[in-house]
């Protein structure tokens, strides 16, 4: 009966890898195991993590999963959530938990190891990485020359429909939120407008874009900095190439990776205090390829400086702040369903 | 839960009528199965309605209408067009006499092996206006292929490729069970070939063909990856919106009740239509002799091969050239057998156990003959049409607040699997159930058998083919699972799928190779064994 014999097998399988699979908490020396939520993959924060591991003696559990989903399962969580520490991809989850009243507060101490825009104004979580917004674009069909100088010459004719904007990804959001806290709603909604009728190709993340840019199906395209770098890792010889907005008012946006956590204690300090640290800065610089907060790592090479980049001087909570209604705003243009 | 029970059997044989109608003995466990199932239903239900004002404000967006259209004759299109491929490529597989038929009738269920979101990327990378095929034509001055990787029917294209499977599958069985006496004897009563498929066969493969495209309209509406990817947003889009933009789940939940009510409608119309639908089998099928296909022989195996090298060899293709960068880098296997294991098991428990639940299901709601009884066998396929996302977070509020010992746990993410995708089950089951009837077990039971002895020795060795499809497709889709999957699994437990997903999530192409590979060989296995082989089998 090979039927039987199949459900046998997996029975005894399964049986066996559920241990492994984490049901029982692993132990370190007598104290029960950090969670960590991890909206951060685990290429990314795999190795980080171990290492903090190895040096604390701490033992710590991830979960990875989406940065939103994350998020939304902490919300539903509420107090009985098993996780201690909340690795987020962006600042607006953080700041989501952050006013649900879900985050603990952090040390001034841990705070002010990065400029304190990129911390939350409520103290209750600190960015941990920078990731530019920026412009991709293929060297082989367009110049730099070429290309919009702010984020209002997108709604420029000579565009129409040859560039990518990902509406539904949470960067693109949050750099429309910094744009409306800067010029205001009115100014928003007529950016949007002007760059909805010039019919950009809507994809459905910053990856998407970068593909499309380098296949050749757009020119240019809005995304994080990063991805692109991240592309070139895959395959060095694609064409493509980063370039910034110039100097204009609110063009540019520097958004954090960052970390929160939902129950105070030394564990969980220590976890923050050594993603902070210099050795941990220089990975991220070196492997996520995104700009390091602390003072004194060097930014990954071939990258305009943090300090170069135009990012207006808004506050995360003035973007979480604005965010709702730009959102309706990115609606009510027709970028997003 | 014993009085529970009972108290359920007596509402249903009360709703039965007296005396109980055939079949009512099966009416609490069906009734229990499907409540079970429905348990997201009615999360979704309670919070999307819940609160009316913000429901109306989610769904009284004057872009709502143009979704529910999108999303509906995005539906259309999937069910049309995986009708027009999988009626005459189960004809071939069951009936023709075709060179190496098992072979074929496994390479051609596998695209339901692809994660959709698999298949939609290669898609547009290679179908895309500057895809591959483009580079290929490139030296004819082609400079831009046009859009059809994009939009409508980029959604299409990629959603009928890799869900046809699901009727091919129930009409490779349905054909299988069919007695070609009744072709014959239309044939030799003078009436053509084309009057005798329309009048004869399509009304006896009508349970199968039902059920199929209910399974893949409910596949498409619960989509996300296809449809993002293709750049044609649908209902799930929004609501996987609705999370991402506010992590607004109420937003979100309003816009599943629209989902729920499609559904609901969808339901209504495949029973409007099976209804009549009356089984005319009095005997076992006798063996079909294959047809002959003659001087088609060579152009009908052509044409499947351009299928097959479409449908499966590309993706295959871009999954096995990831694989060879990967390792080419000195990268290796990784910790995969773990994954492997994971997977495997994890998909053959939940393709076990939706199959046990099913039968009751079916059972009742093709038999009990009462309304209570057919309703049940509709809504125990809600859960199928609700996108993983939702399924996952509301099982994670339930869990995490009422019942903390499950939360995490590998039961209830068996569970979770169970919601969405015993309906797949069901489906087969179902087809097979009414075209089988009840006359082998009032015959045994005329005979002095007890119900269920006459049940399970008469009518379950005849739905052997179908039990074990349905397990078979089960199997693969719980294999690719991946929403609910990182909602709910116990914290640092991988699978396959979530092994693909850590790597393309970042872009890292090269290394979800390996483990997209195994999951494309690991499904090879069982739909050999479990649903071609069985139903390919010739009878005495």
């Amino acid at each position: 009966m090979r039927p039987r014999t199949w459900l046998v097998a997996g029975v005894l399988a399964l049986a066996g890898c559920a241990p492994e699979g984490g049901e029982v908490p692993a132990q370190g020396a007598g104290s029960p195991a950090l969670v960590v939520y991890s909206g951060r993959s685990e290429r990314l924060v795999g190795p980080l993590l171990e290492r903090f591991q190895a040096e604390s003696g701490v033992a710590v559990k991830v979960r990875y999963g989406e940065t939103a989903e994350l998020a939304a399962t902490l919300l539903e969580e509420g107090e009985r959530t098993p996780a201690d520490v909340f690795l987020s991809q962006d600042a607006a989850a953080l700041g989501a938990l952050s006013s649900a009243g879900r985050l603990r507060p952090l040390p001034e101490e841990l705070l002010a190891r990065v400029p304190r825009r990129f911390a939350s104004p409520r103290g209750d979580w600190v960015g941990e990485s920078g990731r530019a917004r920026a412009v991709v674009y293929n060297p082989e069909r367009v110049t730099d020359a070429e290309l919009p100088r702010s984020l209002e010459e997108t709604a420029a004719p000579r565009y129409r429909g040859r560039f990518g904007v990902a509406p539904a990804n949470a960067s693109f959001q949050a750099h429309m939120a910094a744009y409306a806290a800067v010029q205001g709603t009115d100014a928003l909604a007529r950016l949007l407008d002007g760059m909805a009728a010039n019919q950009p190709r809507r994809y459905a993340n910053n990856m998407a874009i970068v593909e499309a840019v380098v296949r050749g199906e757009i020119d240019w395209g809005l995304v994080n900095h990063y991805y692109l770098l991240r592309a070139l890792a895959e395959d060095a010889g694609a064409p493509g190439k980063l370039y910034f907005f110039a100097a204009g008012e609110a063009s540019n946006l520097v958004n954090v990776a960052g970390i929160g956590l939902l129950r105070d204690g030394l564990a969980a300090r220590r976890l923050v205090d050594f993603l902070l640290s210099p050795w941990a800065q220089e990975y991220l610089a070196r492997e996520t390829l995104e700009y390091p907060l602390v003072a004194g790592v060097a930014p990954p090479p071939n990258l305009v400086p943090l300090a170069e980049l135009a990012s207006p001087d808004v506050g995360f909570e003035k973007i979480a702040e604005m965010l709702p209604e730009s959102l309706e705003l990115i609606r009510a243009s027709g970028l997003l369903q | 839960m014993i009085a529970m029970i009972a108290m359920i059997t007596m509402i249903a044989t009360t709703a039965a009528g007296r005396p109980p109608a055939r079949g009512a003995w099966w009416a609490a466990p069906a009734l229990l199965v499907t409540l079970l199932l429905n348990v997201p239903l009615v999360y979704v239900l309670a919070r999307g309605l819940g609160d009316l004002p913000a429901w109306a404000a989610a769904v009284g967006n004057h872009q709502t209408l143009a979704l529910v259209g999108r999303t509906l004759s995005l539906v259309a299109g999937v069910v049309a067009l995986s009708l027009v491929l999988a009626l005459p490529l189960s004809w071939l597989v069951a009936r023709a006499e075709l060179p190496g038929r098992r072979l074929w009738g496994t390479l051609l269920a596998l695209p339901l092996a692809f994660p959709s979101y698999i298949a939609a990327f290669v898609l547009v990378t290679f179908a895309g206006p500057r895809g591959r095929l483009q580079a290929w034509l490139a030296p004819w001055g082609v400079e831009r292929l046009p859009e059809f990787a994009y939009g409508y029917s980029g959604a299409l294209l990629a959603l009928t490729l890799f869900s046809y499977p699901y009727l091919y599958l129930l009409l490779v069985a349905a054909w299988r069970g069919l007695d070609p006496a009744l072709e014959e004897s239309s044939r030799t009563l003078g009436v053509g070939r084309a009057r005798t498929l329309a009048r004869v066969v399509l009304p006896e493969l009508r349970p199968a063909l039902l059920s199929g495209s209910l399974l893949v309209a409910l596949y498409t509406l619960s989509d996300f990856g296809a449809v993002s990817l293709t750049r044609f947003p649908t209902l799930t889009v929004s609501i996987y919106n609705a999370y991402r933009a506010l992590f607004d789940r109420t937003a979100a939940a309003a816009l599943a009740t629209l989902l729920v009510a499609l559904t609901l409608l969808l339901l209504a119309g495949e029973a409007r239509l099976a209804r009549g639908a009356r089984p005319t089998r009095t005997r076992p099928a006798a063996p079909s002799r294959p047809v002959p296909l003659g001087r088609w022989r060579w152009p009908v195996l052509a044409a499947l091969a351009l299928h097959v090298v479409l449908v499966v060899g590309v993706p295959l293709a871009v999954v096995a050239e990831w694989t060879l960068r990967h390792l080419r880098r000195g990268g290796d296997w990784g910790e995969l057998g773990a994954a492997l294991l994971a997977s495997v098991s994890l998909a053959l428990l939940t393709a076990l156990a939706a199959v046990v639940l099913a039968l009751p299901v079916a059972a009742w709601s093709v038999r009990g003959g009462t309304p209570l009884a057919r309703l049940t066998g509709r809504l125990a396929y809600s859960g199928h049409a609700l996108p993983g996302v939702v399924v996952g977070l509301a099982l994670v509020v339930l869990a995490s607040r009422h019942l903390p010992a499950l939360y995490q746990t590998l039961p209830l993410l068996v569970f979770g699997y169970l919601t969405r995708f015993t309906p797949e089950a069901l489906a087969g089951l179902r087809a097979s159930l009414q075209s089988i009837g009840t006359v082998f077990e009032e015959a045994g039971r005329s005979l002095g058998r007890s119900a269920w002895a006459a049940f399970a020795s008469l009518t379950v060795p005849l739905t052997r083919p179908a039990l074990a499809a349905a397990a078979g497709l089960v199997f693969l889709v719980t294999l690719k699972e991946l929403p609910a999957t990182l909602l709910l699994r116990p914290t640092g437990f991988e699978t396959l799928a979530t092994r693909v997903w850590t790597a393309t999530a970042d872009g890292a192409y090269a290394e979800a190779g390996p483990p997209a590979l195994l999951l494309v060989v690991a499904s090879f296995v069982p739909v050999y064994l479990w649903v071609v082989r069985p139903a390919l089998r010739d009878r005495p």
